[in-house]
């Protein structure tokens, strides 16, 4: 499903990425945890291909394609999705009217008829339910004066609505009391899938409770020091971060 | 569908007939201004004296004046004996019969926009008033505007039919030495649009007027007078597109609005006039002065612009609040590309006592393209209570263009509050990857975070008209991030 190789990348001219090697198959979710940093949201940035995260050695390869050939319009549209740690806000657009224009480019890509006003709104209300958000937020502009909580729910909900085959959650969790937490974390593991793989990128094992991983990752200083189960999170609760950054330099 | 088209071709063809001026053999006259020229101008129109010593006069109070150069735009001067200051077209054959033959560069222009403009604003009930070059060759509707004692007909009809409110009401806004291009115009204005709607009336349709630069090297001179009297109201849409060419044309408009008690009018105005060419050779010089008066207590005036085109824009809708409680609104959007330059604003004259003024400014630059927005507002001694809020934001797309803003506040009453907001923004790189990262291509999200920038604008302009809009702007800003 994705396959990184010994991957490296420059934000700024200056290394965050020493050498990643990760392979995410289909329907897995890994969890990336790491001290801040590390490079997590680094990687989350040059899979979804931002500019101006240099890749400067390496591969990735989605679907059995190269995806660092692709813009990152076409890696959306292929099914690659990114929670933003900061998701940003578009004023004067309405939400409604952004999520139709993602829903229909994926559609059109697929070479499927765009939706009309109706069906869309027939989903919306389903996908809406599943982030428990009102109405009320479709028809305010994106992002726009939303808590913390609301932007992270938001983009739970785009998830939901683009429904990706590869989804990086960029610490869904941060910012969010544990009500909250709990809401978003139901959402995500009501779209987990056997066709849809995620990496869920956070700081605290506490998400892990919720959203159970299959692989646990630890990033820090751009690379992966330790890999295991999701007994692995708890060690890291337990140890703190100080412990990987020892392994870090043993390594 | 199409047979209420073609009732509608017929109507228009019916009324064109109607509505057009005169039967006159009328050519271009050669370049050139002098008093003959004037003289010539009022004998082809066959005005009545009245009208041809107000031009004569304004032409001497011209000569007397100089050009304006406290504006933030530069350009070669300009030689008024080059221009030629009327055209007409030429004989019968190439009189438009229906509305397919007023303009098709502009059917096709709104083609492009995705607009066919018989069914946006014929069947959406909007008059239309065509200008063919100077003279005005279609009016429609007329029949349902005149059960309701609308007049709405061209300037030169209403010269002659309504000599009584023209004396009355032309240059009472705009006097006629208010400005350079504005004295020119007193001089030498071919024809525009009159408007007037009687005490308590609600103009039952929108009404709309499309201008258009036809024949090379003609200036154009409209000239707009809109009343609303007591207790009415009417909302008017002007649009305007021209032609490609390489000569800069010159065109200097007058708008006056006179809004009565109680009475309320909307203009909106969408300009894309040639803007010239991407090394800033060609394109329209619009040097424009609109003005409103609001002349009884509780009268208000809106203008809402959005301007994409020309090489020089020059223009400020302002608004006189005379009455007590009366309201005057500006909301803008003004789009400059390549070598475009924009001075743009408005003035907000406060005189009556609670009067209230907003101010919306939306100024987007690309390439190397400026724009300024330039604003007064002025609270005069007596008017108490007066508020006005101005919010100027600036959005560049690329990191050699220009966003300026010049506002001018003059308060001579202790009770007035006037807030000022300005932003200015590069448009951003994390908007444009969380579009792309929800599989929006790069023209999409600029249009998208475009179109979210002027919302607020938008939202004032009628619909048909707001989606004319959008579709321009994204015209205008195709490739454009840099
Ligand atoms: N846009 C940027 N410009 C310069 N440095 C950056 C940028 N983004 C991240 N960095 C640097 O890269 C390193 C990794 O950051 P990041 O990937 O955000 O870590 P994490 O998400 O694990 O907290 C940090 O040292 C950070 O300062
Ligand atoms: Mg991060």
């Amino acid at each position: 499903m994705l396959s990184i190789k010994n991957l490296s990348a420059d934000v700024d001219g200056k290394p965050i990425l020493k050498g990643i090697n990760l392979e995410i198959g289909s329907g897995e979710v890994h969890a990336i945890m790491g001290p801040n940093g590390s490079g997590k949201s680094t990687l989350a940035n040059v899979i979804a291909g931002r500019d101006g995260y240099e890749v400067t050695g390496g591969s990735v390869t989605y679907a059995g394609n190269d995806l660092l050939e692709l813009e990152p319009e076409e890696r959306a549209r292929d099914g690659i999705f990114l929670a933003f740690q900061y998701p940003v806000e578009i004023p004067g657009v309405s939400n409604v009217y952004f999520l139709k224009a993602a829903v229909n480019a994926a559609r059109k890509h697929r070479g499927e008829e765009e939706l009309d006003a109706m069906d869309f709104l027939k989903l919306i209300r389903t996908k809406l339910k599943l982030v428990e958000m009102k109405e009320e937020f479709m028809h305010r502009a994106v992002n726009e004066g939303f808590s913390g909580g609301e932007k992270k729910r938001n983009e739970i909900l785009q998830m939901a609505m683009l429904e990706p085959t590869l989804a990086v959650l960029d610490e869904t969790d941060s910012g969010l009391d544990i009500d909250a937490l709990k809401v978003v974390a139901g959402g995500v593991n009501a779209l987990r899938s056997k066709d849809r793989s995620m990496i869920v990128v956070t700081h605290y094992q506490r998400l892990l409770d919720y959203i159970v991983p299959d692989h646990v990752h630890v990033l820090s200083g751009g690379k992966i020091v330790k890999s295991g189960d999701k007994n692995l999170a708890l060690e890291l609760e337990r140890e703190g971060y100080g412990w990987v950054e020892q392994l870090a330099q043993a390594g | 569908m199409s047979s209420t088209a073609s009732e509608i071709d017929r109507r228009i063809s019916r009324d064109y007939k109607e509505g057009f001026v005169t039967d006159i053999e009328a050519e271009t006259l050669p370049p050139g201004l002098d008093e003959g020229v004037i003289n010539k101008l009022s004998d082809i129109k066959d005005e009545p004296d009245f009208m041809r010593e107000w031009r004569l006069a304004a032409y001497q109070q011209w000569l007397e004046m100089k050009n304006p150069e406290w504006a933030h735009v530069n350009y070669e001067p300009i030689d008024y004996q080059s221009i030629s200051y009327y055209s007409a077209p030429k004989s019968d054959a190439d009189k438009p019969k229906s509305l397919d033959e007023v303009d098709p560069k502009l059917l096709e222009t709104y083609d492009k926009l995705g607009i066919p403009l018989i069914e946006q604003q014929m069947l959406a009930g909007v008059a239309v008033d065509a200008v063919f070059d100077s003279v005005s060759v279609a009016t429609t509707f007329k029949d349902t505007l005149a059960k309701a004692g609308v007049i709405f007909c061209s300037f030169s009809e209403a010269v002659k039919e309504h000599p009584e409110l023209i004396k009355k009401y032309l240059g009472s806004v705009v006097p006629v030495a208010d400005n350079y291009y504005a004295a020119l115009n007193s001089a030498v204005f071919t024809d525009g649009s009159f408007v007037y709607i009687p005490k308590g009336v609600r103009c039952p349709m929108e009404l709309s007027t499309y201008f258009r630069i036809n024949a090379s090297n003609t200036g154009q001179f409209e000239r707009t007078l809109i009343i609303a009297d007591e207790g009415s109201y009417v909302s008017y849409n002007e649009g305007c597109t021209a032609p490609m060419r390489d000569e800069n044309q010159l065109h200097a408009a007058v708008v006056e609005l006179v809004a009565m008690g109680d009475a309320e009018i909307k203009y909106s105005t969408v300009q894309n006039w040639y803007p010239g060419d991407e090394n800033g050779k060609g394109g329209i010089y619009n040097f424009v002065t609109k003005r409103g008066a609001c002349r009884g207590n509780n009268a208000k005036i809106s203008w809402t612009q959005v301007e994409t085109g020309s090489a020089i824009t020059w223009k400020y809708p302002s608004v006189i609040l005379e009455g007590d409680n009366s309201v005057g609104e500006f909301y803008s959007v003004a789009l400059t590309n390549n070598y475009q330059q924009a001075d743009t604003g408005t003035k907000m004259i406060h005189v009556g006592k609670n009067t209230s003024s907003t101010i919306i400014s939306k100024g987007i630059s690309a390439g190397k393209a400026h724009n300024a927005y330039r604003g007064l507002v002025r609270v005069t001694p007596g008017a108490d209570n007066a508020r006005n809020y101005t919010q100027c934001d600036s959005l560049l797309m690329s990191d050699e263009c220009g966003a300026h803003t010049f506002p001018y506040v003059e308060v001579k009453n202790p009770t007035a509050k006037v807030e000022h907001e300005a932003t200015t923004s590069k448009i951003g790189e994390d908007q444009l990857f969380y579009c792309k990262q929800r599989g929006l291509d790069e023209e999409d999200a600029v249009n998208l975070i475009v179109n979210g920038f002027c919302k607020e604008v938008f939202n004032e302009l009628p619909m048909e008209f707001a989606v004319e809009a959008q579709k321009l702007l994204e015209i205008s800003l195709e490739g454009s991030v840099g």
